[in-house]
């Protein structure tokens, strides 16, 4: 009994968490597959009738307005965030006075929640009280920063706010990834006679190869999770231009009764996840066994 | 005194403390009136439960707008455990209906006359397959328009009766630089609006055809085109920071003289009340131009449940909604209008009688129509898709013919 139970401990602590996983995750990812076939409307449904709710949902405008936001949001974003923080981090690192205090100053951002943020930022992009009103203030009166109310421009607000609250994360995941990179490799360049950008452009960041990465995998899923963000800046708004697929979905089943349509929509958002995620994992695994 | 005899006594105790909690009418009542006034209009909805001897549970979830309320619902539904009543709107009654989920009424509704006292098209939406198995709270009216006396007196305007006297007078107060008309631009507020244009500028039937009937031809007519054109004057009219306010906030730009009108349903006039202005002589009410008048109605609707005390509390529940006594209190807090007709008045204020006037008026002669911003007309996945429409032509600055086209498109997709 006792070599039992020592053979086995490790399986049976798993087990409750694994059945769990299985079903309170893969189970429910498997009926919201199946409801996205139905025609659910208020309750749930399981009559089979296609592909109706996916037709539906390609040919709705907001729908195609939230898919191409998130593809505009996560591109900036992305993008954006890692080249701030890979500045952030390389500035850091030059061995300056009071490092410690500047990098929790860049860090602390991400210890807040984004309806935190969404809120500061939307007084802040406020054209009646945030940087419109300041800059008039001061004389400048025919300045424009209304991007908040502009429906075109509204996305690029989420942007900004997304972007102030992670690139100090990113920056912090580089400057690990610079204060690993083997010193001797620096020092022999150094007396070889190379320049610093040099240096950086050819050895240090191409060395920080597997850190781009994780940046890019952790900031690709914050932005298709992005939803508190919307709700707390732009509410959606104006109209429904700021719309994601998640805040889309999210009106979909609990505002407008239509099930059918918020499952569709939340298996593409699978599918998207499924698409980036997978070649990731696939080369992580891959690697292991090399 | 043995171990024996205390057992009996227990038992006798017991037993009879069952019985009288059979013969107790029980409620278990899922609401999301939580804020100040709400709160305390249910209050009284509560205490007079309690006076008839009933046990009230309350069950108030709060937040968005009845969102997180009816997400509880459906979980509550589905789990096989209803609350006993649940307050609900319009067509979502007759949703609930068709998943088999309501109950039936007709016994307290025969005994109290509900069809003699309630207005038809209200009776109606509170009935399923002709049975009453809801009830009606109050009326609130959507196509009010609030006017800032003094500023109107300064700009020597009338609340206008047409449209084209709406942008006469709107035009005028631009050019003497107020603003002329306080609005959030909130998709829900966007509906309001259009509820109201589409009202004033189509006419009775046209509203009828487009939003109850939802009939194509209606949608996508050049009446449509003209609802977007002025629409778009009406987008004008608002100040360049009105995305995103909320509608407490607009009544407040009526209330402080930075705006001169502000069209929203009457809760806006609990705003100026509690800020102790009166009708006539700070703010002026009048309904939107056109005729007609479209309704915004709270209910209750009944769920099945078992159990004699749940029904016995279910129908004085029922009963003590539609009273005169709870019609005239509620609404006193709430800022609306007895749903019931002929009910005394002399406690009501100017714009709450015109509206209960208006009400008779209107069901006589067949204008009392449902609010589609307010999800009376049409269901969810309808009056949905419409609002996004409307909010997208409000907010971009794409053309009266493309949002008609979009709208015929939208409700065709929404099927």
């Amino acid at each position: 009994m006792v070599d039992y139970l020592q053979k086995h401990i490790s399986k049976i602590v798993i087990a409750p968490s694994f059945v769990a996983i299985l079903v309170f995750v893969y189970g429910f990812i498997g009926w919201t597959i199946y409801i996205s076939f139905t025609k659910s409307k208020l309750l749930p449904k399981y009559d089979l009738v296609g592909t109706i709710q996916y037709e539906k949902l390609f040919t709705t405008p907001r729908w195609d307005v939230a898919l191409n936001n998130l593809f505009i949001f996560t591109a900036l974003f992305v993008v954006i965030a890692i080249v701030i923080g890979l500045l952030l981090a390389i500035m850091l690192d030059q061995k300056i006075r009071a490092e410690g205090v500047l990098r929790t100053v860049f860090l602390y951002p991400m210890a807040i929640s984004f309806i935190v943020t969404g809120t500061a930022w939307k007084w802040i992009l406020n054209p009646e009280n945030g940087i419109e009103a300041v800059v008039r203030s001061w004389g400048f009166d025919s300045f424009r920063f209304d991007w908040l109310i502009n429906s075109e421009m509204a996305i690029y607000t989420v942007v900004i706010a997304a972007v102030w609250q992670a690139s100090g994360f990113v920056m912090a995941l580089f400057l690990a990834g610079l204060r690993s990179v083997d010193q001797e490799i620096i020092k022999a360049a150094m007396v070889d006679g190379i320049s610093t950008p040099r240096i950086y452009s050819g050895i240090i960041i191409p060395s920080l190869a597997p850190i781009f990465l994780s940046a890019v995998i952790v900031l690709a899923h914050l932005s298709i999770k992005a939803f508190d963000l919307v709700i707390a800046l732009t509410g959606g708004g104006p109209g429904y231009s700021t719309d994601l697929p998640a805040t889309y979905m999210y009106t979909m089943a609990f505002s407008r009764g239509n099930v059918g349509q918020a499952a569709s929509s939340a298996v593409v958002m699978l599918t998207i996840v499924v698409a980036v995620i997978v070649p990731y994992l696939y080369s992580e695994m891959r690697a292991r066994h090399d | 005194m043995s171990l024996k005899k205390l057992l009996i006594g227990a038992s006798i105790a017991s037993s009879l403390f069952a019985s009288t909690a059979i013969a107790e009418p029980k409620v278990e009542v899922l609401h999301w009136w939580t804020s100040g006034g709400e709160a305390a209009a249910v209050k009284v909805l509560m205490d007079e439960f309690a006076a008839n001897g009933g046990t009230w549970t309350d069950m108030p979830v709060a937040g968005g707008g009845g969102e997180a309320a009816m997400t509880a619902l459906r979980a509550r539904v589905l789990g096989g455990n209803a609350p006993t009543a649940v307050q609900l709107k319009g067509p979502s009654i007759q949703e609930w209906h068709e998943e088999g989920a309501l109950s039936d009424l007709s016994e307290v509704a025969k005994a109290e006359g509900w069809d003699k006292i309630l207005p038809d098209a209200i009776a109606k939406i509170h009935k399923c397959d002709g049975v009453y198995c809801s009830v009606p709270v109050n009326v609130h009216r959507v196509d009010w328009m609030w006017g800032n006396a003094s500023l109107l007196a300064k700009a020597d305007i009338k609340m206008p009766t047409t449209w084209a006297e709406f942008n006469d007078a709107a035009d005028k107060l631009k050019s003497m630089g107020i603003t002329p008309l306080g609005h959030g631009g909130q998709p829900w507020q966007d509906a309001t609006l259009f509820d109201s244009v589409l009202l004033g500028v189509g006419g009775v039937e046209f509203y009828k055809k487009a939003m109850v009937e939802l009939d194509l031809d209606a949608l996508g007519s050049d009446t449509m085109v003209k609802v977007f054109d002025q629409m778009r004057k009406l987008r004008g009219y608002v100040d360049d920071n009105f995305s995103g306010r909320d509608w407490n906030l607009a009544t407040a730009m009526v209330m402080n003289g930075e705006a001169a009108f502000q069209i929203m349903g009457d809760w806006a006039k609990g705003e100026f009340t509690n800020a102790g202005k009166t009708p006539g002589n700070d703010y002026l009410c009048a309904p939107t131009p056109g005729g007609g008048y479209l309704y915004n109605v709270d209910s209750f609707a009944m769920f099945k449940v078992d159990g004699d005390e749940n029904q016995a509390g279910q129908k004085l529940l029922a009963k003590l909604i539609v009273g005169e006594k709870f019609q005239t209190a509620f609404n006193l807090s709430k800022g609306s209008i007895p749903a019931r007709m002929g009910t005394d008045l002399s406690d009501f204020d100017y714009c709450s009688r015109r509206s209960s006037y208006d009400m008779a008026v209107s069901s006589a002669n067949g204008s009392l129509l449902p609010s589609f911003a307010h999800g009376m007309a049409v269901r969810g996945v309808f009056s949905g898709a419409v609002t996004d429409v409307v909010t997208n032509h409000f907010n971009s600055d794409i053309s009266s013919a493309e949002a008609t086209k979009a709208l015929v498109a939208a409700v065709k997709n929404a099927e």
